[in-house]
């Protein structure tokens, strides 16, 4: 990744004298993660979508969210997402791997609308939750303790933002009739075998928590 | 603290910068000493004071930070100098204005400000005036706030003098600037479902001369120019302006990039430039479909777009500005380095704004950066750059060639190397 002045490796560098001239490099510290000094592979979709999912998790636990940053990470996931559905094989059949938190299938239709996605997030994630540090958190990693639970109220804080008639617009959302709307065809059905379903399109634990720890591992530099 | 606005008023004797905590720092320039001809006048601190402070919005639990996103100022009057500033929620008036006499001899009050017994005075006297230390002083003289339910991105001041709007992400609204209590809303792009919401506003200009001409920036590197007589919501522009996105640099991050980040009219008015994430480009008003003129401030970045957008530099909000003279454009990049366009010979210079590498009364010595390949004696590799090193802000004085940079925490302020 991207160094903060990081020097290139010695085989890497062209043969010059460290002269006076190179204080820039002098003056930084060396990053902690060997990836750094590297040139970047670009990542793979799934991998820039399960990022942007993150992204759009962490600025919405944020107190007010950028709606700048916001717009930007949605479209940007849409972009992913039709990518990837133009590239996805057919479905596997659902098999009884542990529950993946996220809520997207790659194949799904083009629909990850903000407000679709805040919904799905809040019931998943938690956002009620009192963590506040981003350096502990973990979320894409942490065992599930809630399901999709279309019943479970939406936690005031990040839904209200975006919508600005405040409880109006929060109540649109606790209506389980949202759930009907053909844009989300796998959660009509009962919460668990829709998890199933989706976790059977993959998207693997291990490959996330090393994203993750790549992630936290970066902010903390 | 972060600096996180600069700009010079209209004669640029004064600077002013708005940063994190709040708080306004004006410079002033010394007056050109007659026998230093060889140089022009420092700018000195001339007042510093609180605009803005941390507020709590109770309704929706959410604090409101003091970070002043703009600055703009009014042009002179009288003695006295007039601001705008802003933060994400609140627009404020200042006055900025210098006292340096005090009146002495009054009749009720003794010299320490204690009152006297009126029984006790027998004669009369008129007070005189007599000089005392300069004091600038600065009042808070208007507060229009509660109108708006999205950040603040922009003010700007009409040249009428006397209206001037502000811009949040979904709404643009007008005020008069001796009217606090309401505002006029002139642009809502917010859409009825906020499902459908793709865009938002970034940046909002008036023309400089025609008092019914704005312009407005989108996240998607669109600028819409609306003319207010046309009718009193200018939700349907006037002009659009976009550029067909080039083909073969698809991504999946072509429209972060895209993102205007700053608009700014050229002091003629004819031009206007735009600051997206990688480029800046001089647009004629006259000519919708593309710019006139495209500068790439950094384009080694183009191939590191992923690692950009997985630490968030992606969304980084450089400003650009014109000279005087509307002949070069300058605008900020990474690494504390900043660049010059000039739009009649082309060339383009890199420069750094670093205490360590510069020594004060010292030319700077321009910079490269190496993309691939063999790095030259004296080039910086692109994976050697600091990206938390960053020059967002920028301003050129208005007639002369000096312009202040701000890094992080600090200011520079560099003048052309006169004979």
């Amino acid at each position: 990744m991207l160094g903060k002045g990081v020097k290139r490796k010695r085989e890497e560098e062209e043969e010059e004298d460290l002269t006076s001239q190179d204080w820039w490099l002098e003056e930084t510290t060396p990053s902690p993660n060997p990836e750094e000094g590297a040139s970047p592979a670009p990542l793979p979709p799934s991998s820039l979508f399960n990022l942007s999912i993150f992204k759009l998790h962490h600025g919405l636990r944020r107190g007010e969210p950028d709606l700048r940053h916001l717009v930007l990470v949605v479209n940007t996931l849409r972009r992913i997402q039709s990518s990837m559905a133009l590239e996805s094989s057919p479905p596997e059949p659902p098999c009884p791997a542990p529950v993946d938190p996220l809520p997207v299938a790659p194949d799904a239709p083009l629909c990850t609308s903000v407000s679709a996605l805040l919904d799905d997030l809040s019931h998943i994630e938690g956002l009620c939750d009192t963590q506040t540090s981003f350096s502990e958190d973990i979320p894409l990693s942490r065992p599930p303790e809630t399901g999709l639970d279309p019943g479970r109220p939406a936690p005031l804080g990040s839904l209200e933002l975006l919508l600005e008639d405040g409880l109006e617009g929060l109540f649109d959302d606790i209506d389980t009739s949202m759930y009907d709307c053909e844009l989300w065809p796998n959660l009509k059905t009962d919460s668990g075998e829709t998890e199933d379903k989706i976790q059977g399109q993959g998207l693997d634990v291990s490959e996330l928590d090393y994203l993750m720890d790549v992630l936290v591992g970066t902010q903390t530099l | 603290d972060i600096i996180s606005t600069v700009e010079f008023n209209h004669s640029g004797e004064l600077l002013a910068t708005g940063d994190k905590g709040g708080r306004v720092v004006i410079f002033q320039q010394e007056q050109e000493n007659k026998t230093q001809t060889h140089s022009r006048g420092e700018y000195n601190v001339y007042s510093t004071f609180q605009s803005h402070e941390p507020e709590f919005d109770y309704l929706k639990s959410l604090e409101i930070e003091e970070k002043i996103n703009k600055i703009r100022w009014l042009p002179q009057k009288n003695a006295a100098q007039f601001l705008l500033s802003t933060n994400d929620k609140t627009i404020k008036l200042w006055k900025i204005s210098e006292r340096d006499k005090r009146p002495e001899g009054y009749n009720l009050k003794e010299e320490d400000g204690r009152y006297r017994d009126p029984t006790t005075v027998t004669t009369l006297r008129v007070p005189v005036f007599r000089p005392m230390d300069l004091m600038v002083e600065a009042s808070p003289r208007r507060i229009f706030a509660n109108a708006h339910t999205y950040h603040i991105n922009s003010i700007s001041i009409n040249s009428d003098y006397e209206t001037y709007l502000s811009a949040d992400d979904l709404r643009i609204n007008l005020w008069h600037l001796e009217i606090t209590d309401r505002s006029f809303n002139i642009v809502d792009i917010k859409p009825a479902n906020m499902e459908e919401l793709t865009e938002v506003i970034t940046a909002a200009e008036f023309h400089p001369n025609s008092c019914n001409t704005f312009v407005y920036s989108s996240s998607k590197g669109t600028i819409r120019l609306c003319d207010m007589r046309a009718s009193a919501l200018c939700d349907r522009h006037s002009k659009l302006f976009e550029e067909p996105e080039d083909p073969s640099n698809r991504s999946f991050f072509s429209e972060i990039i895209s993102s205007i980040s700053d608009v700014k009219f050229s002091h003629s008015g004819r031009y206007m430039m735009t600051r997206d994430y990688l480029s800046v480009k001089i647009w004629d008003l006259n000519m919708e479909n593309r710019p006139v003129e495209t500068y790439q401030v950094h384009e080694y970045l183009r191939s590191k777009l992923c690692s950009l957008y997985e630490n968030d530099c992606i969304f980084d909000k450089f400003e650009c500005c014109w000279n005087g003279s509307d002949s070069v454009v300058m605008t900020g990049s990474y690494n504390n380095f900043f660049r010059m366009f000039d739009r009649n010979t082309k060339r383009d210079i890199t420069l750094e704004a670093s205490r360590e590498n510069n020594k004060p009364r010292t030319v700077l010595k321009p910079r490269k950066v190496c993309a691939s390949g063999k790095r030259k004696k004296d080039e910086i590799s692109v994976d050697s750059l600091d990206f938390n090193k960053k020059i967002l802000h920028t301003a050129w004085h208005p007639k002369e060639n000096i312009i202040a940079v701000a890094t992080t925490n600090n200011l520079y302020i560099f003048q052309d190397k006169v004979n």
